[in-house]
């Protein structure tokens, strides 16, 4: 029946139970085939209850998401990329200090990086959105610098510092106890190893995990959302959803979906693709 | 005695790790030119008594003096004080991320400000006298072990330093490739380097070393010449170690 090559020979552990009289092979082969008719079923149903026309009408009509452009991607994606790309920048260099306070002998600098990453990993992404909206209230007369740009990148910041911090620590650790001594051995000070040394060895280990990490941010730059902005500054979630206002139709929220794969599917390929390559690399 | 003749000066070294003492009292010295081997058993305290050299291990107590410095004092400017004292590791510890050519430049270029030119000149010159000219533009990874260990030796040379300490620097050779690594060594030795090896080369330690120091439990055992110390020892753990080493298929077990 199959082209598989038929063996005789049980798999282990395969023994049947007493009285089943089936080979492993055979029950693999009606396990199989009740799987592809649970599918077919559910197929069916689904081409026979939803009401295909509605659903187009709703979430695929081409006149709209023609509408979309250019702004889709002239305004909307520009933005998610500035918030995003912003926020990363800054989550890293900050990300990068927390983790060298973190790893501090100084005491109380330990102290301040754990309370700081503790919190703000603990912390759902749109309450600290939330806050960034309140700070002006909180503190009166304070401005974000870069107002709306500066905003949505603070927030986006605060969000991925965290995680970055515990992500360069790791990379950090990850880097040999002998790489530090033999750079030390050389006459280089603690300061001069970790910058010539050993950050340029834990940033190359972290691009795999830090690449994730950044399309997780790209992600959450659509809580910018709830910061209130309006016109050029609009990213891509806050666009479609006004389109989908406008138009009383769901199709920009399906367009922008689709432009958000665009960018996270092959930055989530690249990322698997680094990883693999640093683990022949080791 | 006149200390300050000696290139290292060791009095009444102790090292501790948490409870274990490793090190129980180390007096020893070294003379400008001479060749030192430092053998013993595994966990004899000898890597740890190197690593205090150049105080990668900070020791509990005691006196380490290099080149007339004192480097347990606590004012000491060890990084300066490093810069006069090659070290070549079990593991080459060579940086990755960098090719031979940068291995040997960067520390010239950052510590001793060097210009690039000179740098890589003198680079050169040490990858040459190591036999690895011709592979400058390689990264580590691309090397073999011996390679890469005659490499790191290139990089501490390049510092042009006064001592050169070697921490069982062919304990993680392929045994056809020990012998590269030796020859690059012997030749420094003849050149006059002062050398403190840490080894398990019997046959190194006889034809190169000027004196042989046994090592175990953490305090000098025996501290003579090869002939005395590897060819006649006096102690019974000498002995004991010596047979286990030079005639591993009849060990008492």
């Amino acid at each position: 029946m199959t082209d598989q090559p038929t063996t005789t020979e049980p798999t282990p552990g395969g023994d049947a139970p007493a009285g089943s009289g089936l080979s492993p092979r055979k029950r693999q082969q009606i396990s199989r085939a009740v799987q592809y008719v649970v599918l077919a079923a559910v197929a069916v149903f689904l081409a026979l209850t939803i009401e295909w026309g509605e659903l187009g009408k709703n979430f695929a009509r081409l006149d709209v998401a023609e509408k979309t452009l250019p702004e889709l991607f002239t305004i909307a994606l520009k933005n998610t990329i500035i918030y995003s790309v912003g926020g990363f920048f800054f989550a890293f260099l900050l990300g990068l200090l927390f983790a060298l306070m973190r790893m501090s002998s100084v005491r109380p600098y330990r102290w301040i990086a754990i309370a700081y990453i503790e919190i703000f990993r603990g912390l759902p992404a749109l309450l600290i959105f939330l806050l960034i909206l309140f700070l002006p209230l909180a503190l009166s007369g304070f401005q974000v610098p870069g107002g709306t740009y500066g905003e949505g990148i603070l927030g986006l910041t605060i969000v991925g510092s965290a995680y970055m911090a515990e992500t360069l620590r790791a990379g950090l650790q990850a880097v040999p106890k002998g790489q530090m001594e033999a750079a030390r051995s050389l006459g280089m000070s603690y300061t001069r190893a970790m910058v010539s040394i050993v950050i340029p060895q834990a940033v190359r280990i972290v691009i795999p995990p830090t690449t994730n990490q950044f399309v997780s941010l790209l992600k959450d730059s659509s809580l910018v959302l709830f910061l209130g902005v309006s016109g050029d500054y609009v990213e891509l979630t806050k666009f479609g959803n006004d389109m989908a206002s406008t138009h009383a139709n769901a199709t920009p929220i399906l367009v922008v979906g689709v432009t958000y794969l665009l960018v996270t599917i092959p930055l989530g390929y690249l990322a698997s693709r680094l990883e693999k390559r640093q683990a022949k690399g080791r | 005695m006149t200390p300050v003749n000696h290139a290292v000066e060791i009095r009444d070294l102790h090292k501790c790790f948490g409870k274990l003492e490793v090190l129980k009292g180390i007096d020893f010295a070294v003379d400008p030119g001479q060749v030192v081997c430092v053998i013993g058993p595994s966990g004899s305290g000898k890597s740890t008594l190197l690593r205090c050299v150049n105080l990668l291990e900070q020791p509990t107590s005691g006196r380490v003096v290099v080149h007339g410095v004192e480097l347990t004092d606590r004012d000491v400017d060890i990084d300066a004080a490093r810069r006069g004292i090659g070290m070549v590791f079990q593991q080459f510890n060579l940086f990755p991320h960098m090719t031979v050519l940068q291995n040997v430049m960067i520390s010239q270029r950052r510590v001793l400000k060097r210009g690039k030119a000179e740098a890589e000149k003198i680079a050169r010159e040490n990858l040459d006298k190591v036999g690895i000219g011709e592979k400058c533009d390689a990264y580590p990874a691309q090397l073999s072990g011996g390679q890469q260990q005659r490499v790191a030796i290139a990089r501490a040379l390049a510092m042009s330093p006064a001592l050169m300490l070697f921490d069982e620097p062919t304990s993680a050779l392929d045994p056809e490739l020990v012998g590269d690594v030796l020859t690059v060594m012997r030749k420094l030795a003849e050149e006059g380097m002062t050398m403190l090896v840490v080894t398990h080369e019997m046959a190194f330690a006889r034809d190169v070393a000027d004196r042989v120091v046994f090592m175990d439990g953490g305090v000098i055992v025996e501290d003579g010449s090869a002939e005395q110390v590897i060819g006649a020892p006096q102690h019974e753990r000498t002995k004991t170690f010596l047979r286990r080493v030079l005639d591993p298929t009849h060990t008492d077990i």
